[in-house]
């Protein structure tokens, strides 16, 4: 019987599959471990529970992780991330009267496209002496830094011309809805309830706007690493496992029915598997629109935690918190991710593994091998929408190029 | 002292509220609605506010206190690190606590200590434990279940869990079930 224990946190969103599945499946079992799981509704509530000891390592957002061992909010808590629990997988959904006026795609629109609109309309809303009001899910969020980067690129100002305010996920329909957002970028299902619920019509993905960019991490506090490594590692390879697993489209009908278990993410099991297929339905009644980058959980090792897109976060906490550069927050956020606890669990299995432990990011246009410790892994386009790279040697360069 | 209780539950609210009575003049707002919620907070301009782990208005209320400047004194999560223990009690009773910056940590202690405790005792009330057990259960099915296998069948235990996995597999169900069905079977059958 398994010895070892592992408790995780998590909030009830898709990505959270990982682990849930390694444990459903008994790949979590294989490797010696046994994973209880421990729900919440707020990262507030996931964060203190993992900080006090409630869960051994929680789903949570990479710039969460970073922002807590930065000490911003609260006092600094060093976290660490071993595992990246997926890239992108979150949608930008329009209320239906806005969205029709900045989209009429019957797909995903182009971000440079809609976003031109949205400016028009965000003119248009101010000289009216109102700003359009977004939702997204945290402050120390991909979803908030996405949708922030994707609204300065086309010239809207996040904060002055545009308002952005925290929403719950399960609340972002009803916020819809009431007028009191016009817009949100949230992880799914909750996209698909706005577009069930027919308040809104989902114009976006975020992998639109950078095609391979870092969501969830598996985190935990520095001490626990140390703790509890062989358990960590263990978890490592069995959510590895999950996400071959997951992947492969034969098992979406019951992946989808396991994670949408009340006890998990208790949603209609076929929303769950609309986003675990990358076929979502963007308009209500409409046909689903397959576009395969919509989450990625495993190829490509998107697993891997690269410390450039660490540093990618912490450029933007620099930015939109409109604080100084420091080279010494700079190395902290870098090291919350841990590509050597990646290296050391997976190496003796034979998975892919990159000779690197960062990269430009951006840089990747088109199919490219890159080194890895066997062979080549071939990682496809990892580009921003607007064609800017970050270089994680040089944030300073680029934070003043965004300007 | 002015003390701010948001809680969707208003039986909690009120078991709370009665406890927070012992302190010396306490004014207390129960807020029960999440329509509202942060106009309410800066209406009434709390020195606490004491929030359950599992409000989902949790991360709108903790944005609300770093950015706002609505409020006239800033509010923080908790006072300073050397409250530590006192925090790990409200985490470990499903509190969370907000204050102003500059309320003397005696009167924090003691205002926390309250609300533990009436956290605590209205816990007892709810059935949370049996959430509990029967995730044990669950895990004493399979446990079972593999047994039943090794015994019946002579397999190893690894054997005996690949077996029950390959069935749920085939059969598109959870393991749990295929070892709850195996142990209802077995039970029926007799040894």
């Amino acid at each position: 019987m398994p010895t070892r224990e592992l408790t995780i946190g998590f909030l009830p969103l898709v990505d959270a599959c990982l682990p849930i599945l390694a444990q459903e499946h008994g790949f979590a079992e294989e490797e010696g471990l046994h994973l209880t799981f421990l729900k919440d509704v707020s990262w507030a509530t996931v964060l203190d529970r993992l900080l006090y000891g409630h869960s051994d390592a929680a789903h949570m957002l990479a710039p969460l992780a970073i922002a807590t061992t930065l000490g911003r909010g609260r006092p600094a808590q060093p976290l660490v991330a071993p595992f990246v629990l997926g890239l992108n997988g979150n949608g930008i959904t329009l209320a239906k009267t806005l969205a029709d006026k900045v989209c009429d795609a019957p797909g995903f629109g182009d971000p440079a496209r809609v976003g031109a609109a949205l400016k028009a309309q965000v003119a248009a809303a101010r000289s009216a002496g109102r700003r359009l009001r977004f939702g997204v899910v945290h402050r120390y969020s991909s979803h908030n830094y996405k949708l922030r980067y994707w609204l300065a690129a086309c010239g809207i100002r996040p904060d002055e011309d545009v308002e952005i305010v925290t929403v719950a996920p399960p609340f972002v329909a009803d916020a819809m809805a009431s007028g009191e957002i016009d817009g949100a970028c949230v992880g799914e299902p909750w996209n698909s309830v706005c577009v069930e619920r027919d308040v809104g019509r989902m114009v976006l993905a975020t992998a639109q706007i950078w095609r391979r960019g870092v969501e969830k991490v598996l985190a935990m506090r520095a001490p626990v690493l140390e703790q509890k490594r062989p358990e960590v590692e263990a978890l490592i390879r069995a959510m590895r496992k999950a996400g071959r697993h997951f992947v492969d489209p034969a098992n979406l009908a019951l992946n989808a029915r396991i994670l949408a278990d009340n006890r998990y993410i208790g949603s209609d099991e076929s929303l769950v598997a609309r986003a675990i297929s990358d076929r979502l339905v963007l308009s209500h009644g409409g046909e689903a629109v397959h576009f395969p980058d919509f989450m990625f959980q495993y190829s490509e090792v998107a697993n891997f935690p690269w410390v450039s897109q660490a540093s990618w976060l912490y450029s933007q906490m620099v930015r939109w918190d409109h604080v100084e550069f420091d080279a010494d927050d700079a190395r902290k956020a870098a090291a919350v991710f841990r590509p050597d606890v990646y290296r050391s669990a997976v190496r003796s299995t034979g998975d892919d593994l990159p000779a690197a432990n960062s990269k430009v990011e951006g840089s990747v246009s088109q199919l490219t091998q890159v080194g890895s410790q066997q062979g080549s892994i071939t990682l496809s386009k990892n580009s921003f929408f607007d064609g800017r790279t970050f270089d994680p040697e040089d944030i300073t360069g680029y934070l003043a190029a965004l300007d | 002292m002015k003390i701010a209780i948001v809680d969707e539950s208003a039986v909690r609210a009120s078991i709370i509220e009665e406890g927070l009575a012992e302190l010396d003049n306490p004014e207390i707002h129960i807020l029960t609605e999440r329509q509202g919620l942060l106009a309410r907070i800066e209406e009434i301009g709390p020195d606490i506010v004491l929030i359950d782990l599992g409000n989902p208005s949790r991360d709108i209320l903790e944005e609300y206190f770093a950015v706002s400047r609505a409020l006239a004194r800033p509010i923080a999560m908790f006072v300073d690190e050397s409250d530590d223990d006192a925090i790990a009690a409200s985490i470990d009773a499903g509190v969370s606590a907000y204050v102003v910056d500059g309320l003397a940590s005696n009167r924090i202690k003691s205002l926390l200590d309250l609300a533990v405790r009436r956290f605590n005792a209205f816990a007892r009330l709810q059935s949370d434990l049996a959430e509990a057990k029967g995730k044990l259960a669950e895990r004493d099915t399979v446990d079972r279940a593999k047994r039943i296998l090794m015994d019946s069948k002579g397999l190893s235990e690894p054997e005996a869990y690949a077996e029950l996995r390959r069935k749920a597999m085939s059969s598109n169900r959870r393991i749990v079930s295929i070892a709850e069905a195996l142990v209802t079977a077995h039970d029926l059958m007799g040894d």
